[in-house]
Protein backbone atom coordinates (compact mmCIF):
# COMPACT_ATOMS: atom_id res chain seq x y z
CA UNK A 1 0.00 0.00 0.00
CA UNK A 2 1.35 3.78 -0.59
CA UNK A 3 1.94 5.80 1.91
CA UNK A 4 -0.22 9.15 1.50
CA UNK A 5 3.56 11.36 0.65
CA UNK A 6 3.80 9.01 -2.30
CA UNK A 7 0.05 9.62 -3.26
CA UNK A 8 0.37 13.12 -3.34
CA UNK A 9 3.57 13.26 -5.35
CA UNK A 10 1.90 10.83 -7.68
CA UNK A 11 -1.33 13.14 -7.94
CA UNK A 12 1.22 16.29 -8.87
CA UNK A 13 3.21 14.35 -11.08
CA UNK A 14 -0.36 13.32 -12.99
CA UNK A 15 -1.68 16.78 -12.46
CA UNK A 16 1.72 17.85 -14.62
CA UNK A 17 2.26 15.31 -17.38
CA UNK A 18 -1.46 16.37 -18.45
CA UNK A 19 -1.41 19.69 -18.38
CA UNK A 20 2.03 19.00 -20.65
CA UNK A 21 -0.31 16.61 -22.71
CA UNK A 22 -3.07 18.97 -22.93
CA UNK A 23 -0.75 21.74 -23.92
CA UNK A 24 1.48 19.54 -26.80
CA UNK A 25 -1.96 18.63 -28.41
CA UNK A 26 -3.36 21.98 -28.89
CA UNK A 27 0.83 22.73 -30.05
CA UNK A 28 0.17 20.17 -32.60
CA UNK A 29 -1.99 22.34 -34.38
CA UNK A 30 -0.61 25.55 -33.17
CA UNK A 31 2.78 25.08 -33.20
CA UNK A 32 4.01 29.19 -33.48
CA UNK A 33 1.53 30.31 -30.57
CA UNK A 34 3.99 31.75 -28.42
CA UNK A 35 1.94 31.58 -24.98
CA UNK A 36 1.04 28.52 -24.96
CA UNK A 37 4.77 27.00 -25.85
CA UNK A 38 5.76 29.01 -22.86
CA UNK A 39 2.91 27.85 -21.04
CA UNK A 40 4.31 24.38 -22.17
CA UNK A 41 8.17 24.68 -21.20
CA UNK A 42 7.21 25.67 -17.60
CA UNK A 43 5.17 22.60 -17.09
CA UNK A 44 7.58 20.54 -18.89
CA UNK A 45 10.67 21.91 -16.73
CA UNK A 46 7.93 20.93 -13.54
CA UNK A 47 7.26 17.73 -14.73
CA UNK A 48 10.88 16.82 -15.10
CA UNK A 49 11.63 18.08 -11.28
CA UNK A 50 8.58 15.99 -9.96
CA UNK A 51 9.85 12.46 -11.67
CA UNK A 52 13.39 13.25 -10.61
CA UNK A 53 12.07 13.57 -7.10
CA UNK A 54 9.82 10.50 -7.37
CA UNK A 55 12.84 8.30 -8.83
CA UNK A 56 15.00 9.93 -5.80
CA UNK A 57 12.99 8.07 -3.68
CA UNK A 58 10.10 5.85 -4.74
CA UNK A 59 12.07 4.48 -8.46
CA UNK A 60 12.02 5.53 -11.95
CA UNK A 61 8.12 5.76 -13.06
CA UNK A 62 9.39 5.19 -17.06
CA UNK A 63 12.37 2.62 -18.25
CA UNK A 64 14.36 2.07 -21.21
CA UNK A 65 17.21 3.72 -19.65
CA UNK A 66 15.21 7.03 -19.31
CA UNK A 67 16.07 6.85 -15.66
CA UNK A 68 19.62 7.01 -14.13
CA UNK A 69 18.45 4.33 -11.74
CA UNK A 70 18.71 0.49 -10.99
CA UNK A 71 16.71 -0.30 -14.06
CA UNK A 72 15.42 -3.87 -11.86
CA UNK A 73 13.65 -1.77 -9.38
CA UNK A 74 11.32 -0.42 -12.22
CA UNK A 75 9.87 -4.30 -12.74
CA UNK A 76 9.28 -4.34 -8.95
CA UNK A 77 7.14 -1.09 -8.80
CA UNK A 78 3.28 -1.94 -8.19
CA UNK A 79 1.98 -1.50 -11.95
CA UNK A 80 -0.85 1.10 -12.71
CA UNK A 81 -3.87 -1.44 -12.76
CA UNK A 82 -3.55 -3.24 -9.23
CA UNK A 83 -5.34 -1.77 -6.49
CA UNK B 1 9.59 4.47 -30.70
CA UNK B 2 7.42 4.54 -27.55
CA UNK B 3 8.44 4.66 -23.99
CA UNK B 4 5.84 3.29 -21.55
CA UNK B 5 4.75 5.34 -18.48
CA UNK B 6 4.38 2.83 -15.53
CA UNK B 7 1.05 4.95 -14.48
CA UNK B 8 -2.56 5.86 -15.50
CA UNK B 9 -2.98 9.08 -17.25
CA UNK B 10 -5.78 9.61 -14.65
CA UNK B 11 -6.56 7.40 -11.80
CA UNK B 12 -8.82 4.25 -11.53
CA UNK B 13 -9.97 2.49 -7.60
CA UNK B 14 -13.06 0.39 -8.29
CA UNK B 15 -13.34 -0.90 -4.66
CA UNK B 16 -16.63 -3.29 -4.89
CA UNK B 17 -16.72 -5.92 -7.96
CA UNK B 18 -19.49 -4.68 -10.42
CA UNK B 19 -19.59 -7.27 -13.08
CA UNK B 20 -22.31 -5.76 -15.01
CA UNK B 21 -20.40 -2.52 -15.40
CA UNK B 22 -17.32 -4.86 -16.52
CA UNK B 23 -19.08 -6.55 -19.11
CA UNK B 24 -20.64 -3.24 -20.54
CA UNK B 25 -17.14 -0.87 -20.63
CA UNK B 26 -15.74 -3.75 -22.83
CA UNK B 27 -17.80 -1.56 -26.03
CA UNK B 28 -14.80 1.15 -25.16
CA UNK B 29 -12.24 -1.95 -24.79
CA UNK B 30 -12.79 -3.70 -27.95
CA UNK B 31 -15.57 -2.54 -29.87
CA UNK B 32 -15.90 -0.66 -33.27
CA UNK B 33 -15.38 3.03 -30.78
CA UNK B 34 -12.76 1.59 -28.47
CA UNK B 35 -9.94 3.09 -27.49
CA UNK B 36 -7.96 0.48 -29.33
CA UNK B 37 -9.64 1.05 -32.34
CA UNK B 38 -9.54 4.61 -31.77
CA UNK B 39 -5.54 4.50 -31.08
CA UNK B 40 -5.13 2.07 -34.08
CA UNK B 41 -6.45 4.07 -36.45
CA UNK B 42 -5.32 7.64 -35.61
CA UNK B 43 -1.44 5.59 -35.47
CA UNK B 44 -1.87 3.92 -38.75
CA UNK B 45 -3.23 7.11 -41.10
CA UNK B 46 -0.41 9.00 -39.79
CA UNK B 47 1.90 7.94 -43.00
CA UNK B 48 -0.83 9.45 -45.98
CA UNK B 49 -1.38 12.70 -44.11
CA UNK B 50 0.33 15.87 -45.81
CA UNK B 51 1.15 18.25 -43.53
CA UNK B 52 3.32 17.92 -40.47
CA UNK B 53 0.78 19.42 -37.81
CA UNK B 54 -1.40 16.92 -38.60
CA UNK B 55 1.20 13.91 -38.73
CA UNK B 56 2.15 15.34 -35.24
CA UNK B 57 -1.97 15.32 -33.83
CA UNK B 58 -2.33 11.64 -35.08
CA UNK B 59 0.50 10.33 -33.36
CA UNK B 60 -0.09 12.60 -30.21
CA UNK B 61 -3.79 11.90 -29.78
CA UNK B 62 -3.32 8.05 -31.06
CA UNK B 63 -0.49 7.46 -28.34
CA UNK B 64 -3.16 9.12 -25.77
CA UNK B 65 -6.05 6.49 -26.77
CA UNK B 66 -3.72 3.89 -25.72
CA UNK B 67 -3.05 4.79 -22.20
CA UNK B 68 -7.09 5.51 -22.48
CA UNK B 69 -7.00 1.80 -23.41
CA UNK B 70 -5.06 0.93 -20.44
CA UNK B 71 -7.65 2.46 -18.45
CA UNK B 72 -10.28 1.26 -19.49
CA UNK B 73 -8.73 -2.34 -18.89
CA UNK B 74 -7.92 -1.28 -15.43
CA UNK B 75 -11.71 -0.55 -14.53
CA UNK B 76 -13.11 -4.19 -16.44
CA UNK B 77 -10.41 -5.79 -14.63
CA UNK B 78 -11.43 -4.34 -10.92
CA UNK B 79 -14.76 -4.23 -11.44
CA UNK B 80 -14.74 -8.60 -12.06
CA UNK B 81 -11.81 -8.43 -9.48
CA UNK B 82 -13.55 -10.37 -6.13
CA UNK B 83 -16.56 -11.21 -8.21
CA UNK B 84 -18.06 -14.85 -7.80
CA UNK B 85 -18.40 -17.16 -10.51
CA UNK B 86 -22.22 -16.79 -9.91
CA UNK B 87 -22.11 -12.83 -10.06
CA UNK B 88 -20.53 -13.72 -13.64
CA UNK B 89 -22.88 -15.43 -14.53
CA UNK B 90 -25.68 -13.50 -13.29
CA UNK B 91 -24.35 -10.32 -15.09
CA UNK B 92 -23.69 -12.44 -18.78
CA UNK B 93 -20.21 -13.14 -18.34
CA UNK B 94 -20.23 -16.76 -18.37
CA UNK B 95 -19.89 -17.23 -22.23
CA UNK B 96 -16.74 -14.94 -21.60
CA UNK B 97 -15.54 -16.50 -18.68
CA UNK B 98 -15.49 -19.68 -20.43
CA UNK B 99 -13.40 -18.31 -22.90
CA UNK B 100 -10.94 -15.74 -21.42
CA UNK B 101 -10.99 -16.67 -17.56
CA UNK B 102 -10.45 -13.37 -16.27
CA UNK B 103 -7.96 -12.11 -18.89
CA UNK B 104 -9.42 -8.93 -20.39
CA UNK B 105 -9.84 -9.85 -24.10
CA UNK B 106 -10.36 -6.64 -26.48
CA UNK B 107 -14.14 -7.72 -27.17
CA UNK B 108 -17.31 -6.07 -27.27
CA UNK B 109 -20.33 -6.11 -24.70
CA UNK B 110 -22.41 -9.05 -27.20
CA UNK B 111 -18.69 -10.93 -26.93
CA UNK B 112 -18.12 -9.87 -30.65
CA UNK B 113 -14.48 -9.78 -31.20
CA UNK B 114 -12.05 -6.55 -31.80
CA UNK B 115 -11.56 -6.61 -36.15
CA UNK B 116 -9.53 -4.59 -37.93
CA UNK B 117 -12.12 -3.61 -39.96
CA UNK B 118 -13.25 -0.96 -37.10
CA UNK B 119 -9.84 0.95 -37.80
CA UNK B 120 -10.54 3.08 -41.26
CA UNK B 121 -7.68 3.75 -43.22
CA UNK B 122 -8.86 4.84 -46.97
CA UNK B 123 -5.49 7.40 -47.32
CA UNK B 124 -7.38 10.35 -48.20
CA UNK B 125 -7.11 13.04 -45.70
CA UNK B 126 -10.38 14.59 -45.50
CA UNK B 127 -12.22 11.35 -45.64
CA UNK B 128 -9.88 9.62 -42.75
CA UNK B 129 -9.91 12.97 -40.81
CA UNK B 130 -13.94 13.09 -41.01
CA UNK B 131 -14.00 10.07 -39.81
CA UNK B 132 -11.56 10.64 -36.55
CA UNK B 133 -14.26 13.29 -35.95
CA UNK B 134 -16.79 11.23 -36.07
CA UNK B 135 -15.01 8.92 -34.29
CA UNK B 136 -14.52 10.96 -31.21
CA UNK B 137 -18.27 11.91 -31.05
CA UNK B 138 -19.28 8.04 -31.04
CA UNK B 139 -16.98 7.50 -28.37
CA UNK B 140 -18.40 10.60 -26.14
CA UNK B 141 -21.97 9.25 -27.29
CA UNK B 142 -20.59 5.61 -25.93
CA UNK B 143 -19.16 7.06 -23.04
CA UNK B 144 -22.42 8.81 -22.12
CA UNK B 145 -24.43 5.82 -22.07
CA UNK B 146 -22.35 3.92 -19.83
CA UNK B 147 -22.44 7.03 -17.19
CA UNK B 148 -25.98 6.75 -17.69
CA UNK B 149 -25.90 2.82 -17.08
CA UNK B 150 -24.40 3.34 -13.76
CA UNK B 151 -24.71 4.76 -9.99
CA UNK B 152 -21.11 4.06 -9.55
CA UNK B 153 -18.95 6.93 -8.74
CA UNK B 154 -15.87 5.40 -8.91
CA UNK B 155 -16.62 4.13 -12.98
CA UNK B 156 -18.52 7.62 -13.49
CA UNK B 157 -15.02 10.04 -12.43
CA UNK B 158 -12.92 8.08 -14.95
CA UNK B 159 -15.37 7.90 -17.35
CA UNK B 160 -16.39 11.74 -17.15
CA UNK B 161 -12.41 12.30 -17.80
CA UNK B 162 -12.29 10.37 -21.13
CA UNK B 163 -15.71 11.60 -22.31
CA UNK B 164 -13.77 15.18 -22.02
CA UNK B 165 -10.92 13.87 -23.93
CA UNK B 166 -13.26 12.66 -26.65
CA UNK B 167 -14.06 16.59 -27.17
CA UNK B 168 -10.72 18.46 -27.10
CA UNK B 169 -9.75 15.39 -29.51
CA UNK B 170 -12.75 16.15 -31.87
CA UNK B 171 -11.38 19.95 -31.52
CA UNK B 172 -8.06 18.73 -32.99
CA UNK B 173 -9.05 16.98 -35.80
CA UNK B 174 -11.68 20.11 -36.57
CA UNK B 175 -8.37 21.59 -36.81
CA UNK B 176 -6.39 19.23 -39.16
CA UNK B 177 -9.11 18.78 -41.09
CA UNK B 178 -8.96 22.92 -41.82
CA UNK B 179 -5.49 22.54 -42.56
CA UNK B 180 -5.79 19.61 -45.30
CA UNK B 181 -8.84 21.63 -46.63
CA UNK B 182 -7.02 24.46 -47.12
CA UNK B 183 -4.01 22.65 -48.99
CA UNK B 184 -6.58 20.81 -51.48
CA UNK B 185 -7.90 24.05 -52.15
CA UNK B 186 -4.72 25.36 -53.00
CA UNK B 187 -4.45 27.69 -50.34
CA UNK B 188 -2.04 28.26 -47.60
CA UNK B 189 -2.45 26.33 -44.84
CA UNK B 190 -4.12 28.73 -41.71
CA UNK B 191 -2.05 30.04 -39.64
CA UNK B 192 -0.89 28.94 -36.60
CA UNK B 193 -1.62 32.06 -34.38
CA UNK B 194 -4.95 32.60 -32.94
CA UNK B 195 -6.40 35.41 -30.90
CA UNK B 196 -8.52 33.25 -28.97
CA UNK B 197 -7.32 30.20 -26.00
CA UNK B 198 -8.62 26.98 -27.40
CA UNK B 199 -6.48 24.94 -24.60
Amino acid sequence: MMNQTEQSLLARIGETRFACVELQLYLDTHPEDADARNDFNCYANALERLQAEYADTYGPLENFGSCPHDAGSWVYQKWPWMK
Amino acid sequence: MWIYEKRLEYPVRITRPDPRMAKLLMAQYGGPDSELGAGLRYLTQRYSMPDDRVRAALTDIGTEEIAHWEMIATMITQCMQGASLEELTAAGLDGYYTMHGNGVFPADPNGVPFTTSYIACTGDPIADLSEDMAAEQKARATYEHLMNLTNNSQIIEPLYFLREREIVHYQRFGECLEIVQAIRNGRSAPSCRCSRRRY
